[in-house]
């Protein structure tokens, strides 16, 4: 089972190492994870996509909890939220993959943001199943360097009844 | 005002009494200010002892246990206490000197990463940089160490830090934390949940565990098991929530309990565990004992509920608050046919045991020395009433949970890290902490060789103490361990006999006796207890007594 943990902060030294620390501790899955800062300097955002079982995941939200640098600790399944990724992929290309590889990036809305006479860089912004699947396009092509954020993720938006 | 008289005024506004610990480069400001106030220090001999001797010492005020040591080192030999102490949730702060700010992470003399080491066992850790938050820090890690379940905090203080000036000094009245409220009062719709399981068991049992102590529960905790006339059992570290001889008591239960405490847990049909973990040494399968039985699980630590067993009724809150609530509601509960079955198993046991012990003592034994469960039993019941009974790690800890008879008193003991050479600083600490209460501490002799140079810190400071040393030239529980699982192939458990305890009594200037066989037990149990001087004495035990 996956979930997803979305923790608030403060922004201080030393917190991510705590907070990654305590699943390395418990021995708890981190699958992902991302943080940046808020609209309060003082305050960050990490997001934590981690599995195992349901015990399990409970325990992670009682841990986080219990850590004292964390303000808020907010979490969701995959279907409850909106989640993104980036992935720049820097890939060598060659004039019989060149079309290919072009439509695929057309196909999956990706854009190729840099290139030069054997390589590109090519950017995807999707859900983290979609930038799996267009990376997965690139079996056959020589794969120079990849950089994903983690996953992104924010509630959907529903309005109060 | 420099920085570390900021740092000891808020002790003193914390009301510490003492500070255990050992100084270096790292720390001498810090030092050097605590001169200027009435807190008095204890030098130990090595840092890990500075921090038992604080965990004595809180544990029997009840205050937070305070000690200091220099960077690097120093503060790498306080990390087993620290450990200890956040196994058995101990309030301590601990102060450690750490090298120039500037110098930080330049792998300088005697630096560590000290909160960095310590990180997955404190409650808080904090690195101060910026001396004008002295006062907050310090009135945090306090709070942060007695409040909710309390736990261990460490503060790093950078030696240029610890010099800077501070424009002035002001001590917060009041904490004021976003991230840490720790939930205190029990939630009222739990609390009834409780009350009608409880009008509706038959079998109830209340599992009663260290956070009975540490939330100064006891009174309410046995009120209200005599109110309703609920069994009691406890893990290690609840040993003295309950007298020994209560009625309504029924032993210690887990892989080294009581048969008797073990089959009430079995055959209950409603557990109340109040302030326990629910650890692999009491509940060997918390799931195949929960099984069928309505648990309820009362702990201030949100997280330790569902960790290792999940419960039908949590109930987060103060074990002493909860109580208090479940005192205010009346309920009928007849347990009189679960108390006779009980009562009936409790006889049972000690008939056996009893039988047990005529017999060795009867029959010529193969073995020699003396019976370590039945010296534990004489010496608790000569004990004073209200006496602290401080059980080291090994066999001898095992026999003195088994065998010893607390009564108004206290049991002190390294419960969920088993830190060999726990009991004599923490003795030490407790000696402080209380000098008008008679306290002994029971070790092996291989505890007490990883702490016996605190005799001379005792010494200097004039502290008398009672110290008891099982001696069977072996680590008993280990050997016990490779006799059962590798036939005797055994491996690492000799010690010898060395050092010979009555010359290491007079190095120390203290008495000596020796008790080599049943006979003399109880004289020699007398004159040790009456003796006002500081007092060794040597146990002669079989290696090959199990518990």
């Amino acid at each position: 089972m996956k979930r997803i943990y979305s923790v608030l902060v403060e922004n201080r030294a030393g917190v991510l190492c705590k907070v990654a620390g305590l699943f390395w501790r418990r021995c708890f899955n981190i699958d992902s994870l991302a943080v940046g800062e808020t609209d309060d300097p003082k305050v960050s955002n990490m997001v934590i996509v981690s599995s195992g079982d349901g015990r399990t995941l409970e325990q992670i939200e009682k841990q986080l909890n219990k850590k004292i640098d964390v303000i808020k600790v907010k979490t969701f399944d995959e279907a409850e939220a909106v989640s993104r990724e980036l992935m720049l992929i820097k890939v060598k290309y060659n004039r019989t993959n060149r079309r290919d590889i072009m439509e695929n990036c057309q196909i999956m809305g990706a854009q190729i943001v840099d290139m030069s006479n054997s390589l590109m860089t090519i950017q995807i912004c999707d859900t983290p199943e979609r930038v799996q699947m267009f990376l997965d396009t690139f079996k056959t092509v020589s794969i120079v360097e990849i950089t994903r954020t983690g996953t992104l993720a924010v509630t959907k938006c529903r309005e109060k009844a | 005002m420099i920085a570390a008289d900021a740092i000891v005024k808020c002790l003193e506004m914390e009301g510490v009494e003492y500070v255990f610990g050992y100084p270096g480069v790292a720390i001498d400001p810090f030092f050097n200010s605590i001169l200027k106030t009435k807190i008095k220090t204890i030098l130990v001999r090595q840092e890990q002892c500075a921090a038992h001797a604080a965990n004595g010492y809180a544990r029997i005020t009840g205050k937070v246990g305070v000690c200091a040591v220099t960077s690097g080192p120093g503060a790498e030999n306080l990390i087993t206490g620290i450990a200890t102490a956040f196994a058995d949730s101990i309030p301590i702060v601990c102060f450690t000197g750490q090298v120039d700010s500037k110098l930080m992470g330049s792998d300088v003399f005697q630096e560590a990463d000290i909160s960095g080491a310590c990180e997955s066992f404190v409650k808080y850790s904090y690195i101060v940089r910026d001396p004008q938050e002295i006062p907050r820090i310090v009135k945090e890690a306090f709070y942060i160490a007695r409040s909710g379940r309390p736990g261990p905090v460490l503060i790093d203080l950078p030696s240029d830090v610890q010099m800077l000036k501070m424009n002035g000094f002001d001590y917060p009245d009041e904490v004021k934390m976003r991230t840490y409220r720790p939930t205190v009062e029990g939630h009222t719709v739990q609390i009834n949940k409780v009350m009608k399981e409880l009008s509706r068991a038959k079998r109830p049992i209340l599992c009663v565990g260290g956070g009975v102590q540490l939330s100064g529960a006891k009174e309410a905790v046995v009120a209200f098991a005599e109110k309703h006339r609920i069994p009691v059992v406890c893990t290690m570290m609840g040993i003295g929530v309950m007298a020994t001889d209560h009625e309504l008591f029924y032993g210690m239960v887990g892989n080294n309990g009581q048969p008797c405490g073990n089959r009430a847990m079995n055959e209950a049909d409603m557990i109340i565990m109040a302030g326990c973990r629910v650890a692999d040494r009491s509940f060997t399968q918390p799931d195949l004992i929960m099984a069928g039985k309505v648990l309820v699980h009362i702990d201030v630590d949100p997280a330790e509920i569902g960790k290792n067993a999940y419960p039908s009724i949590p109930l987060v809150g103060d074990i002493a608050h909860v109580f208090e609530a479940f005192l205010e509601q009346d309920l009928k509960v007849d347990t009189t046919d679960w108390l006779d079955t009980l009562n009936g198993y409790r006889s049972l046991g000690r008939n056996q045991k009893e039988a047990a012990l005529k017999l060795s003592l009867k029959t010529k034994s193969r073995r020699t020395g003396v019976m370590p469960a039945e010296f534990v039993r004489r010496l608790s019941l000569s004990m004073d009433d209200n006496a602290i009974y401080v059980a080291d790690v090994g066999q001898n800890q095992i026999w003195s949970c088994q065998n010893v008879d607390i009564r108004n008193g206290r049991f002190l003991t390294s419960g969920g890290m088993g830190t060999m050479g726990y009991a004599v600083p923490a003795m030490m600490g407790c000696r402080l902490a209380a000098p008008d209460v008679q306290a002994v501490a029971v070790c092996g002799d291989g505890g007490f060789q990883m702490t016996m140079m605190e005799l001379a810190t005792m010494k200097y400071y004039g502290i008398p103490c009672k110290i008891v040393v099982m001696k069977n030239t072996v680590l008993g529980l280990v050997r016990q361990h490779q006799h059962f699982v590798y036939h005797d192939d055994f491996s690492m458990i000799d010690i010898g006999a060395y050092p010979k305890l009555d010359m290491l009594a007079k190095a120390y200037d203290m008495d000596y006796l020796k008790v080599e066989d049943n006979d003399h037990m109880q004289e020699k149990i007398d004159a040790f207890l009456k003796d006002e001087n500081s007092v060794l004495m040597e146990v002669m035990v079989d290696p090959a007594e199990t518990v």
